[in-house]
Parts: structure tokens; C-alpha cells; sequence
């Protein structure tokens, strides 16, 4: 069998720099010179001789009985090897990240407009594509439940799952709910501690997380009946554990190795193909490849939770929060993936980095037919920022105050609670980073005299030539929690090797970890230099052979799987010096280990690596478990549930067409603390890129879904933003160190997507005047011409 | 059908080729040559982006058929003789513009174009010229400053460096 798939191996990097690439420096990618040159292997480029190409036949329709599916045509069309419905699946029928609730392959009903009913598998692409439309189904159309009025009252409108169906202890269409309550809650009386109330209804689109490389893979049947699978997906193990039953395999048959990952922001947490092909490749006996178009994507995998929210803010004259009152309705669509964890997220943190000594908050996602929504990146927290960043606006202008001087007044410090009783043990700087965002330097004023159109609202259309521009400024700050939340167990494993090969020690790491562009290959080879005091490092392929990594999520991976390879290499470097002092009798106390060699501070090179070590290998793998915490009580959402919560900063400048409505960011600025920057070049990339997905939330990105059906399935009608719709993005990094966490670092990749939105959304207001409690602001929306 | 034309200097032919085939399809799952990246295959992202007789195109909207004797010259074709990087692909590189790396194929012959068209490009022109290749982890700040660097290492090396 000759297979592309060892151009995998290829994406093995040796790294060849000097040891001033440990932590702290700014290393190149090991992978960069492979993606430059097109030679790295991503999941769509995977390639096998003799190969199938797989397909599914995906619901017209929101909500639907299936009455019947005849494949008997399908089955017919040369090139076609199988035609597969649920009544081929092996094992369990349904699977889920949190709840098993979605059916691997439709069930007699369908629940969202793109769900998977059959699969085919052919000798071409379009030999598949031309099968699944001779598949005939006939359904039943019901009329969806899409509103939150509709999927409040099941007993007029009927329920996404029947109650007898429930996978989970939901009720109604009520997928999960979280409510909290602090000091005395909101009440009558609390409110008459307040000089001032602002309230507000905010309402947010659906986002989606439009990672440029497709949800592709190659399923490979093994020999011993089990299944290789060369995958693009943010956590190995996870995708293991629901496919193994779904297959009906035991989990040791069932081998992932992550092929090359082209973004993924949370889409690729829950499965997406993962099943099909392997289903599809243990029916045919081949290997099958299976490449979603991008209409596919859009429909193949869970979305940011649009969200309906009401807040109410009291504060003294002097503007000291008293209270805050919140309801926030996240829409789940019709499968539970990672919503639970969602309204966590949006319940403890959806008060933002603030002091406020009494809180009410009831945050529900709902069961709808509507496109599936779970993981994207800033996770429950972005919906809410927008909400709570647009009410500081309101109130700052209610008291007359200035809107930053009104957050830093309120903002919490280490020492004070979040609403969840949990107490913030490690450095919070919020005013700090207001201030640091305030006095960078403004870009200069629009100069008519001498302006270039393109840099315009409008830009290349030529819409304007300066008429109509009104300039507007907007400030921001929001929290975020790292790692996964509320009593989850959440580790990661790394097994690092120590060895002599071509006369010079070389450590190898290796995890489970989803490199999906975040930079964690570069990290893991800086942690492996700076405990082992060595130049080379190899970063191993990831996949099932090690324990697992966790989700390359929730700003986690670095202080996750960077920890476990920080414990592991510790371990590495006990042995190797525990060798020694066997050896030669050593008694110092101060050994390191320091550019390949052994060293004490007080009598110098003891031995070299390579001496010591010889013909041995060193290997030791280990597990790093962040701090335990714990699940909010479910009707007063207290409880230590956060590992940590990281804090960003922006200020947003944007100029606006006010006559076409048309809105250009000139400019979004960024300081964020990050504990300490393991690879500050990475650690900006990361803040920009973030920075920028806001920017597509606030002023562009949205999932159109009227009466459950995604109207704009593609990369011409859902606009994210161009190298021209982006600004510079100015980026002030802070490091306070968290004493819990691995060399003190914080998450760094959602906190700026959680903070950036509101400020752009902030400094549109500023120019027009206009309320604006609805994002993606539109060009409607500023000339009210709705 | 057959279809011969000439990929990164040397003669290719690609048999049974459907007439309904993109240039990108042939490229990626019959020619060998994975590197322009299949995103959203309506033109839309820019990642498969090639130069076709020298213009840069997106290959997912050529028809394989179109291709029949001319010149494609893509991602894998921008490395110099020896194998060295090429100046735009290293510039990319240093500037940590590469992040997936998804889109990274069809930007840097979008950049290798815009450079040869105009060495020292102005930040609004190079913006233009790269409207059309979509980036989703970056925020195009690094993007900016690897074409920065390339076209001042390419001015450098031609000694244009001080004309503008």
C-alpha cells in the first residue's frame, strides 16, 4: 500500500536554534517552512491509493418526519460502493460532547436545515455528489420552532426532542439553564439603593467560526478490523470516545493521528465528519476521504449561540454599581453539544470584570431548530460582554461621567469576588489595562485634504470622498475564564524522551495536542530548551498513542499541555541528574542542566549530556490536572467554578458613512496581561487575530436563518474580514504573573474576542448618536432604513 | 479527456480528467501538487490562488480543460532553484505571518505578484492587493509586515532601496 499519509511525518519538526528559543523568546514555527513551501499536509490533502471519496445527503428542510428513504437508485449510479443510513450504523446511535443527543445519521426526524440523513461513498467526488441526489426521501415538512417565545410554550409549538426522547435531564425545550444570585439579588429595595438605572435589550447574530480549512479527513481500515483516522480536530481523545461506540469498536481499535489543522475557533470541538468516513471506509473495506464543500462546513458543524439578553444596572451619583439584574437566552438549535458549558460561561461571567455587590442573573440555552450552536471561541462570554460594555456606555452618559473612568471605578482587583462568591486569588489589572489602552496615541484625524478613498468607509467601491464621515471613538474590557470549568477534570498528558542521536542531545515531546495554528509546537519545543538545557528538540505527531490533551480550547492548551510537558521534562531531568549523582557521587544542590551540559552554580560543567546519558534513552510522561474546582449551585450559581480569567482592553476607532451607513475601523487597539508571554510574537498574533473576529461580529458576521434555513451557506453572502475591512491593530502585552499557573502564564486566545466587539460597536455610537443594541451592526441599522 | 500543461517549469499530463474538474482539483488529487488549498471553491478566499501564464488566478474557478498547454506555476513553485525559500516565502516566515498557514499558499503568490508588479507598494496598495485572500487567524497585521519585509529585502537586493 503506498499512501500520502506519511506526508504526515513530514509535519514531525526537528528543530534546529539555539537555546535563547526557550521560554520568553520568539522562535519561528517548525512547521512554518513546510506551509510556506505548500508541503505541509492538512487534513483535506491526505491521499490514498485505491481511495473512496465520501459524501452526505443533508435535510432541505428545519423540521421534517422522514417517511421513508429509498437508496435503491443511489446504489445503482457506476462509482458508487455504498449507500449508508442510520440502519447501517453498528453501535450506538447517537453521540454528543456533553450530552449524546444528536443521531450519527438522521432518524426519522429531522431537527435543523443541513442534517445528515445518508452517506455515500464513490470513486469521484462528483460521482458521490450526483448519487446523493438520486437518494429519495420522502418527509412529513412540520413548521420549525425557532423563536424563543415558540420554544418556551411546547405545548402549542411541540417539542425539538419529545420528552420520552430525552438524552439529557432537560425539560421543555430548555437545554440547560444556570441561575445565580449575590449579596440580596435584585429587588425592590436594592433598587432603591440605586441614583441610577440604565436597562437594555441586546441582541446578537449568529457567528460562525469560518475556519478557512474544511472539515476533511481519511478513514484507513485497519487489518485487525479496527480504523486508522488522519483528522482535523481540536482534541483527539474527546472525538475517540463518542466515535468508538458509535462504530462499535473498543477505543484501542480506534486510531486518530491529527493531520494538518486549518483553523478551527471551537468548529471542530464536536464531530463533524469523523464518523461518516469511518463508517463509510468498514462498510467499503477502503480508505475514504471526505472533503466538505464550504456550504458543508456551514452546515456541518455548531455555530456561535446568537443570544437575546435584558440588563438592568443601578449606580450611586458617583457611580458606584449597586446592582446588576441580567437575563440572557441563548439559542442552542436543535442539539445540545457544548451549550450546557455556554450558559455557564455566560451566567459567571456575564456581570464582566466588575464589582457589584448585588447580582441577579438567569442565563437558559434552548432546544430549537435552528442550526446546532456550541463552542467558538470566547464562549458564552462574548454574547454577554456586548450586553454588559453597551450598559457601561449607557450608564457613563447617564451620570455625565466619562465611560472609562466609570469602568476602572468599578473594575475588580486581586482580592475582590465574582458574583459566583469565587475570589479573584491571582493579579486582575483591569483598570490598569483601561488606563495603558487610554493613553496609547490616538491615529492621526481624517485628513480630507490628503486622503486616499480606499482607506474610506466604502473604500474600493469609492463610495465617498470624504462627505458624510464622521469620526468616532469607542473603549472596552472584558473577562474570560482558561481551561474548562465547573468540577470538569480537565487535564493533559506529555511524554518527553532524552536521548544522544549524531553526537548531540536531542528531546522529543509528545502529546495529543491539536496544533490548529495557535503556535503550541512552537511552545512545547521552548519548554522542552528551558528544562533541559538542550538546543534540539523533535515534536512528535499527535495522536491516540498518548494520553490524552484536552481540547485545544478555552485558552487552555499553553498552561495545559504546556504544563504537562514543563512536569514531564522536570521528570526527564530528575532522572538524568539522579544518573549522575549515582554516578560520580555529586552532593550539590544547584545542578542544571545548561546548554548541554551539567552544571552546578558553585563548581561549574560537572559532565556533558551527551556524556552522561551515552547509549540511554531517558522517557518519562505526565500528567498535569489544573486546580480542582467546582460545579455552580444550580439555583444560586455559587462556587470556585474558574481555574482562571484573563482580562483584555481595547479601544476601537472607526469612521462611519452616516449618509450609506457604511462603517471602517481605522484603527483597534488591544493591551492584554498575559501572566507571562512564553512566545510574545505568537502571543500578538494571537491578540490581533482575536481582535479581528470581534471586529467581524461587531460590523459583519452573521449566519442568516429565517424559519430555521440558513440562507447564506458560503464565503460570497457570511463576510468575514479582508486584509482592507481590518485596521492596525496596535498590541500592548502586560505580564503579572498568576502564581497558579505554569511560569505564571495566562490564556491568552479569547479574551480579546470577548472584549473588541463592544468598543467597535461603542465608537459607531459615538459617531451617529444611534443606539445600537443589535450586532452585526448593519448599514440599516445607522440609516434607519430598516 | 487529457489534459498537458506545464506545472513549476516541467511538463504534466493529467488522463481521465472529468470536464467538469477544476484546475485546483487537478492539481491537488492528480497532479501531485497539494499546495493551493481548496477553502471555498468559488473564488471567494483567495487560498488557491496560482499563476496561470503568469497571471495570478484562482484556480478553483479554471476550468482544467483551460489549462490545456499553458503555464501554471504555483505555491510549490515559488522556492528558489537550489530549494531555498524564495524571498516572499521567507519573508512570511520571519514576520510570523504563517499561523494555520491555510491561506498562506494563496497569499504569498498574491504577494510574489503584487511585488513584481510594484517593489515598494504603499500599505493601502498592498492592502488592495490582497483584498481578495482571506485570513482567518492572523488580523493581517503580520501579513503587512511580511510584505513589508519582502519588499524591502527585495529592494535591498536589487538596490532600489532608497529610490522612494
Amino acid at each position: 500500500m503506498t499512501t500520502r499519509t506519511v506526508q504526515g511525518e513530514k509535519n514531525l519538526q526537528k528543530i534546529h536554534q539555539s537555546s535563547k528559543d526557550g521560554i520568553g523568546g520568539s522562535p519561528l514555527r517548525p512547521d512554518g517552512h513546510l506551509k510556506v513551501r505548500g508541503e505541509f499536509a492538512y487534513s483535506s490533502d491526505m491521499w490514498h491509493e485505491d481511495m473512496l471519496w465520501g459524501t452526505a445527503l443533508r435535510s432541505p428542510h428545519p423540521r421534517a418526519t422522514i417517511l421513508s428513504v429509498d437508496i435503491s437508485e443511489a446504489l445503482k449510479v457506476p462509482g458508487v460502493y455504498a449507500v449508508l443510513t442510520h440502519e447501517d450504523i453498528p453501535g450506538e446511535k447517537y453521540y454528543g460532547l456533553e450530552i449524546a443527543d444528536q443521531p450519527a445519521l438522521a432518524i426519522d426526524k429531522i431537527r435543523y436545515h443541513g442534517e445528515a440523513i445518508a452517506l455515500v461513498a464513490a470513486d469521484h467526488p462528483e460521482t458521490a455528489r450526483r448519487a446523493v441526489k438520486k437518494i429519495k426521501v420522502e418527509y412529513e415538512v412540520l413548521t420549525p420552532i425557532t423563536t424563543e417565545e415558540q420554544c418556551l410554550d411546547p405545548e402549542t409549538h411541540g417539542y425539538v426532542h419529545e420528552p420520552h426522547e430525552y438524552k439529557s435531564h432537560a425539560y421543555g425545550n430548555i437545554c440547560h439553564e444556570q441561575k445565580l444570585v449575590s449579596g440580596l439579588g435584585v429587588t425592590d429595595e436594592v433598587r432603591a439603593l440605586a441614583d441610577v438605572i440604565v436597562s437594555g435589550e441586546y441582541e446578537v447574530g449568529m457567528q460562525d467560526q469560518a475556519f478557512l480549512g474544511p472539515e476533511s479527513g481519511l478513514a484507513v481500515p485497519a487489518e485487525d478490523g479496527g480504523i486508522d483516522l488522519y483528522i482535523a480536530t481540536q482534541w483527539l481523545h474527546v472525538d475517540r470516545q463518542q466515535m468508538a461506540p458509535v462504530l462499535n469498536l473498543p477505543q484501542e481499535k480506534v486510531r486518530l493521528t491529527l493531520a494538518g489543522v486549518g483553523g478551527a475557533f471551537g468548529g471542530r470541538e464536536d464531530l463533524s465528519m469523523q464518523i461518516h468516513a469511518c463508517l463509510l471506509a468498514l462498510h467499503t473495506g477502503k480508505p475514504v476521504k471526505i472533503v466538505y464543500a464550504r456550504d458543508e462546513s456551514f452546515f456541518g458543524h455548531v455555530h456561535r449561540h446568537p443570544a437575546k439578553m435584558r440588563y438592568e444596572h443601578g449606580a450611586t451619583r458617583d457611580g458606584k454599581l449597586v446592582f446588576a439584574d441580567c437575563r440572557i437566552v441563548l439559542d442552542g438549535g436543535a442539539y445540545a453539544s457544548a451549550s450546557p458549558a455556554v450558559v455557564g460561561n455566560a451566567a459567571s461571567l456575564g456581570h464582566g470584570p466588575y464589582v457589584i455587590p448585588n447580582v441577579a442573573m438567569h442565563a437558559i440555552a434552548l432546544y430549537s431548530n435552528n442550526p446546532s450552536c456550541g463552542a467558538m471561541r470566547g464562549f458564552g462570554a462574548v454574547q454577554a460582554a456586548f450586553g454588559y460594555e453597551s450598559q457601561m456606555d449607557k450608564l457613563a452618559e447617564a451620570l455625565g461621567m466619562d465611560p472609562v473612568e466609570l469602568r476602572q471605578l468599578n473594575a475588580v482587583t486581586q482580592g475582590d469576588f465574582m458574583p459566583t462568591g469565587q475570589e479573584i486569588d491571582a493579579p486582575a489589572p483591569v483598570a490598569e489595562l483601561l488606563q495603558r489602552v487610554k493613553d496609547m496615541p490616538l491615529p492621526p484625524p481624517l485628513d480630507l485634504e490628503h486622503l486616499d478613498v480606499r482607506t474610506l468607509p466604502g473604500a474600493l467601491s469609492n463610495t465617498s470622498h470624504g462627505e458624510g464621515i464622521v469620526r468616532g471613538v469607542g473603549y472596552s474590557v472584558g473577562i474570560k475564564n482558561v481551561g474548562f470549568s465547573e468540577g470538569f477534570d480537565d487535564y493533559s498528558t506529555a511524554r518527553v524522551r532524552l536521548e544522544v542521536i549524531g553526537g548531540e542531545p536531542v528531546a522529543m515531546v509528545h502529546t495529543a495536542m491539536a496544533e490548529v495554528g495557535q503556535g503550541g509546537v512552537t511552545v512545547h519545543a521552548q519548554i522542552a530548551r528551558t528544562e533541559l538545557g538542550v538546543e534540539q528538540v523533535t515534536i512528535h505527531p499527535a495522536n491516540t498513542e498518548v494520553g490524552s490533551a484536552g481540547s485545544t480550547s478555552a485558552s487552555r492548551q499553553t498552561y495545559m499541555t504546556g504544563g504537562a510537558v514543563k512536569l514531564a521534562a522536570e521528570a526527564v531531568r530528575h532522572e538524568l541528574v539522579e544518573k549522575g549523582r549515582h554516578r560520580y557521587g555529586w552532593t550539590q544542590t544547584d545542578i542544571a542542566l545548561v546548554g548541554g551540559k551539567v552544571v552546578s552554580a558553585s563548581a561549574g560543567v560537572l559532565i556533558s549530556m551527551v556524556d552522561l546519558l551515552g547509549d540511554e534513552v531517558i522517557e518519562q510522561t505526565r500528567e498535569h490536572h489544573h486546580r480542582p474546582t467546582v460545579p455552580f449551585d444550580k439555583e444560586t450559581g455559587q462556587g470556585f467554578g474558574h481555574v482562571q480569567y484573563t482580562f483584555c482592553a481595547n479601544r476601537a476607532v472607526v469612521d462611519v458613512d452616516v449618509e450609506l451607513g457604511l462603517v471602517k475601523v481605522v484603527e483597534l487597539t488591544a493591551v492584554q496581561d498575559v501572566g507571562k508571554a512564553l512566545n510574545p510574537l505568537s502571543v500578538v498574533g494571537q491578540i490581533q487575530g482575536g481582535c479581528t473576529q470581534a471586529l467581524g461580529l461587531a460590523v459583519m458576521e452573521e449566519i442568516v436563518v429565517k424559519d430555521g434555513k440558513v440562507r447564506n451557506a458560503s464565503f460570497t453572502d457570511y463576510l468575514i474580514p479582508t486584509i482592507l475591512d481590518t485596521p492596525p491593530i496596535p498590541v500592548e502585552i502586560l505580564e503579572r504573573p498568576d502564581p497558579n499557573a505554569p511560569y505564571g502564564l495566562r490564556g491568552v486566545g479569547e479574551a480579546p474576542t470577548v472584549s473588541a466587539t463592544p468598543s467597535i460597536v461603542a465608537a459607531i455610537r459615538q459617531a451617529t448618536g444611534k443606539a445600537l443594541t443589535r450586532i452585526p451592526v448593519r448599514p440599516e441599522h445607522l440609516t434607519d432604513t430598516l | 479527456m487529457r489534459v498537458t500543461f506545464t506545472a513549476n517549469g516541467k511538463p504534466v499530463e493529467a488522463d481521465d480528467v472529468w470536464e467538469g474538474e477544476s484546475l485546483l482539483y487537478v492539481l491537488r488529487e492528480r497532479v501531485g501538487l497539494p499546495g493551493s488549498k481548496n477553502a471555498c471553491e468559488q473564488g471567494e478566499c483567495g487560498s488557491c490562488t496560482v499563476y496561470l501564464d503568469g497571471l495570478p488566478v484562482c484556480s478553483c474557478l479554471v476550468a482544467a480543460g483551460q489549462v490545456q498547454d499553458r503555464e501554471v506555476r504555483t505555491v510549490e513553485g515559488l522556492a528558489e532553484e537550489d530549494g531555498e525559500l524564495g524571498l516572499v516565502q521567507q519573508a512570511f516566515v520571519d514576520a510570523g505571518a504563517v499561523q494555520c498557514g491555510f491561506c498562506t499558499p494563496g497569499l504569498l503568490v498574491q504577494t510574489d505578484a503584487l511585488l513584481e508588479r510594484d517593489a515598494q507598494p504603499s500599505d493601502t496598495d498592498i492592502r488592495e492587493a490582497l483584498s481578495g485572500n482571506l485570513c482567518r487567524c492572523t488580523g493581517y497585521e503580520k501579513i503587512m509586515d511580511a510584505v513589508r519585509l519582502a519588499s524591502a529585502r527585495k529592494c535591498a537586493a536589487s538596490g532600489e532601496g532608497d529610490q522612494k
